[in-house]
C-alpha cells in the first residue's frame, strides 16, 4: 500500500505491506536509524516518535496508519544547526550513557515540555515512565529535562 | 579529592568534561548493529524450542522453504557437516550452536531461517515444523543432583550425573574449629535468583564474508571484540576462517552489563550463513529471545553461617553454595576459579577463618552465567556477607552500623590479606560508613523508626558496606583460553600535536571516548578535545580483552597512562634537543617542558610533537607513538557504604524506597560526572533485582518472566532519587591511583534494600527475605507474623 | 517480533465499518488505538486476516457532557481523558483510571472504548465503568443499541457484542451532588496490569448515608467484576469505619482471583479488601468535596 508521510518536515512516499510496523518504515525503509527498537511488547519506548505531535511507540503502530500524517523523529530536533534545549539538557546534565534509549527519551521529553512549562520532579518521572533506561538511573535524565525546561522558559526554542 | 592538576582547557583527571560521544547520540547519529545495512543483505531468524527438554524427531522445512523470499533453513545437521554444531564455552564446557539430537531448554535455538527480508524470515520461522518427543525436565539444581535424576548431558559419554564441578577455598579445619568454639552463630539460606541484564539494545550481528578476499567482517554486539576474533579463529580455523581474515567491529553498543560478553549461537549461525552464501547476513534477536535464551546471571543457592564473640566480634564465615548453570557451564568468567571471585565473600570484615564451597549443577535452562554488571559472582558474595552481617548484628542486639564499625578491616591493615587469600589494596571502610550515616541522618532515622513502630508503622533502615574486587586481571588469577587479561592502549601524536588513541576495550555507555582522552590529557597535557579515542575494531585497535568487570579504568586506563609516559619519555628527549638542555634539567608540567630555573625556556607538547616529525635529533626515529599492554599486578578494591530507608505498606506489602544514600570510594576519579552517572545506573541495577526482576521456571521448564511484561525493569517512577557522595582512597598499585566503579553500586545496593526491609520487619520475627522482595512476598510475611491492615 | 500478513481496510464511516465487518466475518478485527491488539499480532497470538481501522472515521474523538450524560466517543484516547478538565473536575475516578493505564505513550493512542471492547479482565476501565453504572452504544449493520457495561463481558476477551458491532460511545450518567469516586490499583511497576484494583463510586444522601454505591474489581476474575454484594451492603448505610471494612470484606469475597506471577490468589483477594476500603474512603472524601 502507498504510504505518504511527512517526517521532520520532509515528505516521503513508499509502497509497503500493511503489516509493516511504523518503526521499520522509519528505520529500514527510510533509513532514519536514530529511532531504536528495544522490545516486542510496547514496554521500553526506545522507538518513541511524535505522531501528529503526540509521542507514541512506533513499534505499535502500522506504517499504513501514519499515511498522510506528520511524524517527528530524533533527527528532527536540531534545526538550522541549533540543538533543541532537550538535546542540550541531556548533554549538559549527563542524561545519557549508551545512547540507545536516548532518542525515545528525547522525543517524550520534547513533547512533555510543550505542555509542561515548569514541571516538578514527580511530573517528569511520570512523563518518562513509558521509556526505559538501563544506564542512567534516571536522576540525570530528570535533571536534563529540568535544564531544558528552564531554557525553554527563558525563550529557547 | 585533590583538585585537578590540569586546566579546564586541557581537561585532565578530575574535570567533569561533557562527553565526546554525546553529540552523535543526541542527534540519533549513533551506529548500533541494527543500523548497519549492506547491499544484498539477508536476514536470519531463529526457530526456538517450546520444550525445555525434548528429542528432536524431525524438522520439516518444506513449508518454510515455500515462503517466497525464504532461501534456506539451517539445522544442526547442516552445521554438523562442518563440525560447527557444538562450540566450546569459556569454562571448558561445550554448548550447542544448533541441536542435532535434543534440546535442553525452552527457547533454545532449533533451526535458523535465512530470507531476503526480516518479515519473510519471521514467516519462515512460523512455517518450520518440528516434531519433538518430550523428555523428563530438571529445573531444580538440588533435584538435579539427587540420585536417579535424569542425566542431562548425554552427549558426554562418561557423564553419569548432573554435577559439573566442586570447588572449595579457605581453611576448612580452622573454620570448623572457630564455629565449634563460637559464642554466637547465625545461619541463613539465601537464594539469588536468575536475572537478566536486559540492556535496552538486544544482541545481534551483521556477518559479511567476502568470497573474493576470504575476509569475514562481523559487526557485533560484543564487549570483547579481540577475544571474540580469537575464539572464532580457534573454532572455525578449520573451515578457513583464520585470525587475520577475521575483522570484528563492535560499533556503538546499547548497554552491555556482561550480557554481550558470551558468544551466542545466533552469531555463529549468521557467520556460517554468510560464509555459505557469500552475502551479508543480519541477525538481531528480539527482546523475548534476549531474555529467554541469552546468558542469565546468578542462580546461586547459598547457605551461609557466621560466628562471632558475645561482644560482637566476627570470627568465622562458612558458606556452601549450589550454582545452577543451566545445561552448560557457559559462565563468562575468565578467572581461574569456577565460582569466579565469589571468595571475596569475607567482604569488608576482618575474619580470622573462612571456608567456602560451591558445586555446579546442570539443569534444563539456558547456559550461563554471566555477571549482571559485576565481576563474576561478586554481588552474590557481597549480598551474602552483608545480609549475614545484619542478621548477626540484630541477633546480638547491636545496631548494624555499630556492628560493622567494630568489625571492619582498619585502614592501617592495608594492604590486607583476607582469610580467603585476596590482597586488598586500600580502604577506609569506617570513613565511608560514617559519611553515609551523617549524610542520611542515621541517628534521627533510628529515632523516627522507633516512634513509628510504636504507632504500628513499618519503616526500615538498611546498610550495606561492600567491598568490590575489579580490574580483571592479574595473570596469576585470570586468563581466557590462556590469553592473559592485559589491556592495551596505542597512542599516535600527529605533527600538529593532536592525537589518536586506540584501546583493546569497548565502551557500552561508560564514556571511554571521554575518560581515556582525559587520562591522556592528564599525562601529556594535550587537551582532551584534541585526542580522538577509538576502540572496537580488531583491524585497527591493539589487542585487548574487552570491557566488563569494571576493568576498563583499572587495566586499559593504566595502559593509557603507561603508553603516555613512554611518549613523555621521548618527548623529554626531543625537548632537551630543542632547548639544548640536559634531559635531567627539564621540568614537566602538563603540556610543556621547561628548563629548571628558566621557566621562559620551554617547549609545549605541540611544539615537541611537530619536532618529532620535522626536527628530531640524529639517531632518533621520527614520530611520537607508543603502545602499552598492561597486565595489572593486582586487582583493585573499590568500596562504599550504602544506607537505605524503606517504608512498608502493611496492607499491600509494597516496599517504597524513601531515601538511599550511596557513599562510594573508587580511588582517584577521572571524570566525576561520569563516575556519578555510573553509580546512579549501578544503583538502579541494584534496585531492580532487589525488588522487581526475576526469571523463574515452572516444573516443566517453562520460562516465567521471559518478556518485559513480567521481567520488570524499573521505570523512573519506581526508581528513587539517588543521593551520592564519595571518599577517596587511591589504589597504591594503579598508575593513576584509580579503581573501577561501574559495578560497585549494582554489587552493593541489593543488600542495603533487603536489609532495610528485614529491619522494618525484624521486631515481628522476620529474619530474612529473598530478593526480589515483591509485595506478595512481604504480604505473606506480614500475615504470617500477624500484621494486617 | 513481526506480525503475520493481513489486509488493511480504512472505512470513513461507522456504517462502512460495520458493513466491512459483516462482510469479512470472524477473520476481521477492529483496530482503534491498537495498543492491545498490535502487540498480540506481533506475538502472533492474534492473526486476523483483515484489519478494519476506524481511526479515519471523523467525529468520534469526543468527550462531552450532554443531557446529564458523559459521552466518550470511540476515538477518545486515554490521554484525552487525562487532559480533560471535565473529567478532572467531575469524574476524578476516570482521571484516576486513565493515569494508571499502561504508560503515558501508550495512553496517547489507546482508546477508552477499546479498553472496554478488548474485554481483558486486566484492563482498568471496565471496573470504573461498572462502578459508574455506565453503558455502551454498540453500532452494527442494523443500527445502534445500548448495552449496560454490567452485561457486556462474558469471559476473558469476550463480550456480548456481535462480531460486526463496534462500541462507538460510552455513556456515563452524571453523578449527582455529593458523589465521589476513586480507582486504586496495585501494579508491580508502571506499565503493568493490575495485581488487583478496585473502583468505588459513591453518592451520599442528605443524611450522610450511601444512596448509591458502585464497586468494580479489576483482574481478579475471568471478567471484570461488579461487587454487587458490597454495593448492596453499602446502600442505605452511613459509611463508618465498620461499614467500610465489612463492604471491603464482601468485595474481597466476590473476587475470584487466580495465582500467577503477580501473587497467589489469597494475596489478591486480600488486596481487594485493602484496596476496596481505601478506595471507598477516598471516594467518601471526594463526595464530601475533597479531591
Amino acid at each position: 500500500m502507498r504510504v505518504e508521510v511527512t517526517i521532520n518536515r520532509e515528505r516521503y512516499a513508499s509502497d509497503v505491506e500493511p503489516r509493516l510496523l511504523l518503526v521499520h518504515l522509519i528505520r529500514d525503509v527510510l533509513r532514519l536509524t536514530g529511532t531504536h527498537i528495544g522490545c516486542d511488547t510496547t514496554h521500553c519506548g526506545a522507538c518513541t516518535v511524535l505522531l501528529d505531535g503526540r509521542p507514541v511507540k512506533s513499534c505499535t503502530v502500522f506504517a499504513v496508519q501514519a499515511h498522510g500524517r506528520e511524524l517527528m523523529t530524533v533527527e528532527g530536533l536540531e534545526q538550522d544547526g541549533n540543538l533543541h534545549p532537550v538535546q542540550e539538557g541531556f548533554m549538559q546534565e549527563h542524561g545519557l550513557q549508551c545512547g540507545y534509549c536516548t532518542p525515545g527519551m528525547l522525543m517524550t521529553s520534547y513533547a512533555f515540555l510543550r505542555k509542561a512549562k515548569d514541571p516538578t520532579e514527580d511530573e517528569i518521572r511520570l512523563a518518562i515512565s513509558g521509556n526505559l533506561c538501563r544506564c542512567t538511573g534516571y536522576v540525570n535524565i530528570v535533571k536534563a529535562i529540568q535544564h531544558a525546561a528552564a531554557r525553554l522558559r527563558q525563550g529557547g526554542t | 579529592m585533590m583538585p585537578p592538576r590540569t586546566t579546564p582547557e586541557i581537561g585532565g583527571m578530575g574535570h567533569s568534561l561533557k562527553r565526546k560521544e554525546d553529540p552523535r547520540f543526541i542527534r540519533g547519529k549513533g551506529t548500533y548493529v541494527d543500523d548497519v545495512q549492506l547491499p544484498g543483505m539477508l536476514y536470519l531468524d531463529i526457530v526456538r524450542s517450546p520444550f525445555a527438554h525434548a528429542r528432536i524427531k524431525k524438522i520439516d522445512a518444506s513449508r518454510a522453504l515455500a515462503v517466497p523470499g525464504v532461501l534456506a533453513v539451517i539445522t544442526g545437521q547442516d552445521l554438523a557437516k562442518y563440525n560447527l554444531h557444538w562450540m566450546p564455552t569459556l569454562m571448558s564446557d561445550t554448548q550447542m550452536v544448533l541441536p542435532v539430537e535434543k534440546v535442553m531448554y525452552q527457547a533454545q535455538e532449533v533451526a535458523a531461517v535465512l530470507a531476503t527480508d526480516r518479515y519473510l524470515a519471521a514467516d519462515g520461522v512460523d512455517a518450520v515444523e518440528v516434531e519433538y518427543e518430550p523428555l523428563p525436565v530438571v529445573v531444580d539444581p538440588r533435584k538435579a543432583l539427587e540420585p536417579g535424576a535424569p542425566v542431562l548431558r548425554t552427549d558426554k559419554k562418561d557423564k553419569k550425573d548432573n554435577h559439573i564441578w566442586h570447588w572449595e577455598w579457605g581453611d576448612r579445619a580452622a573454620t570448623d574449629r572457630a564455629f565449634q568454639g563460637a559464642d554466637v552463630t547465625v545461619k541463613e539460606d539465601i537464594y539469588l535468583p536468575r536475572i537478566h541484564v536486559a540492556s535496552i539494545e538486544t544482541c545481534g550481528c551483521v556477518a559479511h564474508f567476502d568470497k573474493v578476499t576470504g575476509k569475514l567482517t562481523v559487526w557485533m554486539t560484543t564487549q570483547a571484540p579481540h577475544a571474540i576474533r580469537t575464539v572464532f579463529a580457534l573454532v572455525a580455523g578449520h573451515v578457513g576462517l583464520e585470525e587475520h581474515k577475521i575483522r570484528i567491529i563492535s560499533p556503538d553498543i546499547g548497554g552491555g552489563f556482561g550480557g554481550k560478553v558470551p558468544v551466542y549461537p545466533g552469531y555463529v549461525i549468521a557467520v556460517a550463513a554468510s560464509v555459505l552464501t557469500g552475502k551479508p547476513v543480519k541477525w538481531i534477536e528480539d527482546r523475548m529471545e534476549n531474555l529467554q535464551a541469552d546468558s542469565f546471571a546468578r542462580d546461586y543457592h547459598i547457605t551461609a553461617e557466621l560466628a562471632a564473640t558475645r561482644d560482637g566480634r566476627l570470627t568465622a564465615l562458612r558458606i556452601k553454595t549450589l550454582a545452577d548453570h543451566g545445561y552448560a557451564d557457559a559462565a563468562a568468567n575468565p578467572s581461574k576459579f569456577p565460582a569466579g571471585l565469589f571468595h571475596i565473600c569475607t567482604g569488608s570484615y576482618d575474619f580470622k577463618a573462612a571456608h567456602v564451597e560451591v558445586d555446579g549443577a546442570y539443569t534444563n535452562k539456558p547456559p550461563g552465567g554471566i555477571a549482571y554488571r559485576c565481576s563474576f559472582r561478586v554481588t552474590e558474595a557481597v549480598h551474602t556477607i552483608e545480609r549475614m552481617a545484619d542478621l548477626m548484628a540484630h541477633q546480638l542486639g547491636m545496631d548494624p552500623a555499630e556492628f560493622r564499625l567494630k568489625n571492619f578491616i582498619k585502614p592501617e591493615q592495608f594492604p590486607y590479606r583476607s582469610a580467603l587469600g585476596w590482597e586488598y589494596d586500600s580502604g577506609d571502610y569506617a570513613g565511608a560508613l560514617r559519611k553515609a550515616m551523617e549524610k542520611i541522618g542515621y541517628a534521627n532515622l533510628r529515632r523516627e523508626q522507633a516512634e513509628k513502630r510504636q504507632r504500628g508503622e513499618l519503616m526500615g533502615i538498611g546498610i550495606s558496606s561492600f567491598t568490590e574486587i575489579v580490574g580483571a586481571g592479574p595473570s596469576k588469577h585470570f586468563d581466557i583460553l590462556g590469553l592473559k587479561m592485559f589491556d592495551s592502549c596505542e597512542i599516535r601524536i600527529h605533527p600538529t600535536g593532536k592525537a589518536i588513541a586506540r584501546f583493546g576495550t569497548k565502551s557500552q555507555g561508560q564514556g571511554h571516548e571521554t575518560t581515556y582522552a582525559q587520562i591522556l590529557a592528564e599525562e601529556l597535557g594535550i587537551p582532551a578535545k584534541d585526542i580522538q579515542v577509538e576502540e572496537g575494531d580488531t583491524d585497527t585497535a591493539p589487542y585487548g580483552l574487552g570491557t566488563y568487570a569494571s576493568r576498563s579504568t583499572p587495566v586499559a586506563g593504566a595502559a593509557a597512562a603507561m603508553a603516555a609516559r613512554k611518549i613523555r619519555d621521548k618527548a623529554r628527549k626531543l625537548a632537551a634537543h630543542l632547548l639544548e638542555a640536559a634531559e635531567e634539567d627539564l621540568l614537566w608540567e602538563p603540556g610543556k617542558f621547561s628548563v629548571k630555573g628558566a621557566p621562559g625556556r620551554a617547549k609545549t607538547i605541540q611544539e615537541i610533537a611537530f619536532a618529532a616529525y620535522t626536527n628530531h635529533p640524529q639517531g632518533m626515529e621520527a614520530g611520537l607513538e607508543a603502545v602499552s599492554y598492561y597486565d595489572p599486578p593486582s586487582l583493585t578494591y573499590p568500596f562504599g557504604s550504602y544506607i537505605c530507608v524503606v517504608d512498608v505498606d502493611k496492607g499491600t506489602g509494597e516496599v517504597k524506597v524513601r531515601r538511599f544514600v550511596a557513599v562510594d570510594d573508587c580511588g582517584n576519579i577521572i571524570n566525576p560526572m561520569i563516575v556519578e552517572g555510573q553509580i546512579h545506573g549501578g544503583l538502579t541495577m541494584g534496585l531492580a533485582p532487589a525488588l522487581y526482576e526475576e526469571i523463574s521456571y515452572d516444573e516443566q521448564g517453562n520460562i516465567r518472566g521471559g518478556s518485559f511484561i513480567d521481567y520488570l525493569v524499573p521505570t523512573a517512577v519506581e526508581t528513587p532519587k539517588w543521593e551520592t557522595d564519595k571518599t577517596c582512597t587511591p589504589s597504591p598499585h594503579h598508575p593513576l591511583g584509580a579503581k573501577g566503579v561501574g559495578e560497585s553500586a549494582t554489587v552493593g545496593a541489593p543488600a542495603a534494600i533487603a536489609n532495610a526491609v528485614v529491619d522494618a520487619l525484624w521486631h515481628l520475627g522476620v529474619r530474612h527475605v529473598d530478593i526480589p522482595i515483591t509485595p506478595a512476598k512481604v504480604w505473606k510475611l506480614l500475615r504470617e507474623h500477624g500484621v494486617t491492615e | 517480533m513481526i506480525p503475520a500478513a493481513f489486509e488493511y481496510h480504512v472505512p470513513t464511516s461507522i456504517a462502512e465499518a460495520t458493513a466491512l465487518l459483516t462482510r469479512l466475518g470472524d477473520d476481521a478485527k477492529v483496530v482503534s488505538g491498537g495498543q492491545s491488539l498490535i502487540p498480540l499480532m506481533k506475538l502472533r497470538l492474534a492473526t486476523p486476516r483483515h484489519l478494519v481501522d476506524i481511526n479515519r472515521i471523523p467525529g468520534l474523538a469526543y468527550i462531552r457532557q450532554a443531557d446529564g450524560v458523559l459521552q466518550i466517543g470511540a476515538l477518545a484516547r486515554e490521554s484525552d481523558l487525562e487532559d480533560s478538565d471535565l473529567i478532572g473536575t467531575r469524574y476524578p475516578i476516570l482521571a484516576d483510571t486513565s493515569r494508571v493505564i499502561a504508560d503515558p505513550l501508550v495512553r496517547n493512542l489507546a482508546t477508552v472504548c477499546g479498553n472496554l471492547a478488548h474485554a481483558d479482565p486486566a484492563n482498568d476501565h471496565p471496573a470504573t465503568m461498572l462502578a459508574l453504572g455506565a453503558e455502551v452504544v454498540a453500532a452494527g449493520p442494523n443500527g445502534e443499541r445500548r448495552i449496560p457495561v454490567r452485561s457486556l463481558f462474558t469471559g476473558p476477551f469476550t463480550t456480548t457484542l456481535a462480531p460486526d458491532e463496534i462500541i462507538v460511545e460510552i455513556r456515563v450518567p452524571a453523578p449527582p451532588a455529593r458523589s465521589g469516586g476513586a480507582y486504586l490499583k496495585l501494579e508491580r511497576k508502571v506499565g503493568d496490569f493490575a495485581t488487583a484494583a478496585v473502583a468505588a463510586q459513591l453518592t451520599l444522601g442528605p443524611d450522610g448515608a450511601c444512596q448509591r454505591a458502585g464497586i468494580g474489581l479489576t483482574n481478579v476474575g475471568a471478567t471484570p467484576i461488579e461487587a454487587g454484594r458490597a454495593e448492596r451492603f453499602l446502600a442505605g448505610k452511613r459509611p463508618d469505619d465498620a461499614v467500610i471494612r465489612q463492604a471491603a470484606e464482601l468485595a474481597a469475597e466476590e473476587s475470584q482471583p487466580t495465582s500467577d506471577l503477580r501473587g497467589p490468589a489469597e494475596y489478591k483477594r486480600d488486596l481487594v479488601r485493602v484496596l476496596a476500603a481505601r478506595a471507598i474512603r477516598r471516594a467518601l472524601e471526594r463526595a464530601g468535596g475533597g479531591r
